[in-house]
């Protein structure tokens, strides 16, 4: 055994190669990231698994089903939002007969560090009928990922590994065990197990309904759902789950009661130990980050003189991350008073783009010509660029998923707004914004589409866009059908009045118009240089 | 033991290196080290922050408790208010008095200053002059280190072999400069 001090993120990642990984998938997304570019990392260094960023996490997560078709093991890796985007795949790629192991990691990000929304990943694993594996610290992110693979070839499904941010992005030292070979490759022998046509895929659901009862048993089973009963104490007794464990043992030292404790980190729950702990107390506390999941699955089928104490009434804030703080009043311990104070009010500091970032040369164009007009509207997508919504630009209206800013601009100019134009980056664009560019070019409708194309995923760090940048253009103009309204410029200050008048050209160009405004990211013209010197 | 840091600054500060060199230097001394750190969007010319534990036995939570923080360390002087909270009332807070000043709102330095002299216990560093001294203007972080290390359970042995591991293969030019900047900084008091 060796010890690294990893990422939980890298913790995973290690486990997957240890654990016998042939391919790794994903699309880069906070807090999941690093995941993925350790697993990357390693292949160039190793030559071995293979490892690549996917066009996004559907494409991903199919790519993987792919692998684990040919018998051998597949990570997939992406944040808690990306799973919508993969969710047809999941969903279906529960039915299959999955032989080589098949582990879909999600990182959830609860208090919104960098993301839209709070969703819990655990709703999608009840949701497919799959079981959901969630490490409490980088230990258990290593040894879980290891069990997932082969979890998953035991109960055939593909098995969810959940991380929250404070996981993925802490750091500690793992214990590692010896590496296990990958499989050999060994296709599928029943296609008709692989084949979801309405007869075979009511029969999988059938045999996926009926090895429910071995993922409960497994999960009651599973030494990390550990119970510890105190037969004196019939008051109370506390339930956690993910990180609410370890702000528990963080406060446990302070309770004088010494509750009973279940902890729960392999679903679907464990029912009989939940069972004999509501039995045995009044009142059961539940501490879990993310949402009331267990507290509303267990809700309804305890006796009604047990008191709850959790999510639902607000006791344990319903949103934001657990800390070890605010989980202290469900305990009954005292809120701690911080004694040192300044008189000063302190102005906020929010992320910005980055002095010299090419999207903000693109957004004073856009604010100027907007100043212009007596009407219009921006959309915005998700990635930095979404920064230029803060002052003092302040020009996007609507951020609200990967993609969405071409398909919600052509919705408003439809329904009759003027001047609509959407903003999206690269990576994004070939994410989930092409499509959305063919919905506009069937249609005709009247947008002016501004790609920022800084030759990066920047937001989650300056990975590789999937194709390069130079390639962009023939893309594009492929879906348009011609290359007339297809404009790229130089997202620079030097250009900035040829391209306003380009931009107030497009605009009033009545139809699909589409300006690729190109110029790298900083970050990674700068990393790049200090490489190379 | 434990001992418990509150690191703060600005995205693109170089908080997490800071933040490495004392968790390398308590791994060396042979304590346990849990270090939660910001990345992706916050990063980003954003307030950022990030705790340090360090322990002799097990540590379950990634982040401290309010109130009970041995240390605030920041790179920037209006960030090392931010996380007062977190202070316990014997703790210290150590911080560069260099501001980062990319917000339009950003308060008179006088008023900071003031702020930070009403505190029970403070450590000014003017890091950006001692790292001119030291021969890098880029090591002001060690700097920092330097002056917070007179109340970190860590000796200048320690911290100058973490020094050694995380910038070796950069040369000895700036692995030198760098102990310089640790030494300056311990000075401070």
């Amino acid at each position: 055994m060796s010890e690294f001090v990893v990422l939980g993120d890298e913790a995973v990642a290690l486990g997957a190669i240890h654990g016998g990984v042939s391919s790794c998938y994903g699309y880069p997304g906070t807090p999941s990231t690093e995941i993925m570019e350790y697993l990357l990392d390693y292949s160039k260094e190793k030559g071995g698994p293979f490892a690549s960023w996917s066009s996004n996490e559907k494409t991903a997560l199919e790519e993987a089903l792919g692998t684990s078709f040919a018998g051998k093991r597949a990570i997939v890796t992406m944040k808690h939002v990306g799973l919508n985007v993969a969710a047809d795949a999941f969903m279906n790629g529960a039915l299959l007969d999955i032989r080589g192991g098949l582990v879909i990691v999600v990182a959830d990000d609860p208090g919104m560090h960098s993301s839209q929304n709070e969703q819990d990943t655990r709703y999608y694993a009840d949701f497919a009928r799959v079981p959901l594996l969630e490490p409490v610290n980088q230990q258990q992110a290593y040894d879980m990922t290891r069990e997932a693979f082969d979890l998953s070839e035991k109960m055939g499904v593909p098995i969810l590994l959940r991380l929250v941010t404070r996981l993925s992005h802490s750091r500690a030292a793992i214990q590692s065990s010896p590496i296990r070979e990958e499989n050999a490759l060994n296709k599928a022998d029943n296609k008709q197990d692989w084949m979801l046509l309405p007869a075979n895929a009511r029969r999988r659901w059938d045999s996926l309904l009926g090895r429910q009862k071995d993922m409960i048993a497994y999960s009651e089973n599973s030494s990390v759902n550990a119970l510890v009963m105190n037969e004196a104490n019939r008051e109370r007794g506390v339930i956690t789950t993910g990180l609410g464990y370890n702000y528990y043992m963080e406060n446990r030292g302070e309770l004088t009661d010494n509750p009973s404790h279940l902890h729960i980190g392999v679903y679907p729950v464990p029912e009989e130990k939940i069972r004999k702990l509501a039995a045995h107390v009044k009142e059961l506390v539940i501490l879990e980050e993310g949402y009331p999941y267990v507290e509303r699955l267990i809700a309804g089928l305890l006796p009604r003189d047990l008191k709850i104490t959790g999510k639902m009434q607000n006791i344990v804030p319903l949103q934001g991350e657990l800390t070890p703080d605010n989980v202290r009043p469900a305990l009954g311990l005292p809120v701690r008073d911080s004694s040192v104070v300044s008189s000063m009010d302190l102005p906020g500091r929010p992320p910005q783009l980055c002095a010299g970032c090419p999207h903000d040369d693109t957004y004073r164009v856009i604010k100027e010509v907007q100043a212009e007009l007596e009407e219009s509207t921006v959309t915005s997508d998700i990635g930095c660029y979404a920064l230029g919504a803060l002052p003092p630009l302040s020009v996007p209206e609507t951020i609200i998923c990967m993609g969405a800013s071409i398909t919600a601009a052509k919705g408003s100019s439809e329904t009759g707004l003027k001047n609509v134009m959407a903003v999206i980056g690269d990576s994004t664009f070939l994410h989930s914004g092409m499509t959305g560019l063919v919905d506009c070019v069937s249609s005709g409708t009247d947008v002016t589409i501004i790609i920022v194309d800084n030759e990066t995923t920047a937001m989650t760090g300056g990975q590789t866009t999937i194709l390069p940048s130079s390639r962009l253009e023939q893309v594009v103009t492929g879906i348009m059908g011609d290359g007339e309204h297809v404009i790229t410029i130089p997202a620079h200050r030097k250009s900035h009045e040829e391209n306003k008048v380009i931009l107030r050209k497009e605009l009033a160009y009545k139809g699909v118009s589409v300006i690729i405004a190109v110029r790298e990211c900083i970050e990674t013209a700068r990393k790049a240089k200090k490489k190379g010197s | 033991m434990k001992y418990d840091i509150i690191l703060a600054g600005v995205g693109g500060q170089g908080v997490l290196s800071l933040a490495s060199v004392i968790a390398t230097a308590a791994a060396k001394a042979g304590f346990k080290v849990r270090q939660s750190e910001v990345h992706g969007m916050a990063q980003r010319g954003g307030a950022v922050m990030a705790h340090m534990r360090l322990a002799d036995g097990e540590i379950f939570s990634d982040l401290i408790g309010q109130g009970t923080a041995d240390m605030v360390i920041s790179m920037e002087p209006l960030e090392s208010l931010r996380y007062l909270p977190w202070l316990s009332p014997e703790g210290i807070l150590v911080t560069s008095i260099t501001p980062v000043k990319n917000i339009s709102n950003y308060p008179e330095e006088s008023q900071i200053m003031e702020a930070l002299s009403e505190l029970p216990s403070v450590r000014l560093v003017d890091d950006k002059a001692l790292a001119k001294e030291a021969g890098s203007s880029r090591a002001g972080n060690m700097v920092i280190v330097g002056a917070a290390s007179a109340n970190l359970p860590l000796g200048m042995k320690h911290l100058k072999a973490a020094v050694d591991s995380l910038f070796s293969r950069k040369g000895e030019a700036v692995v030198q400069a760098n102990y310089k900047a640790l030494d300056l900084g311990s000075h401070i008091s």
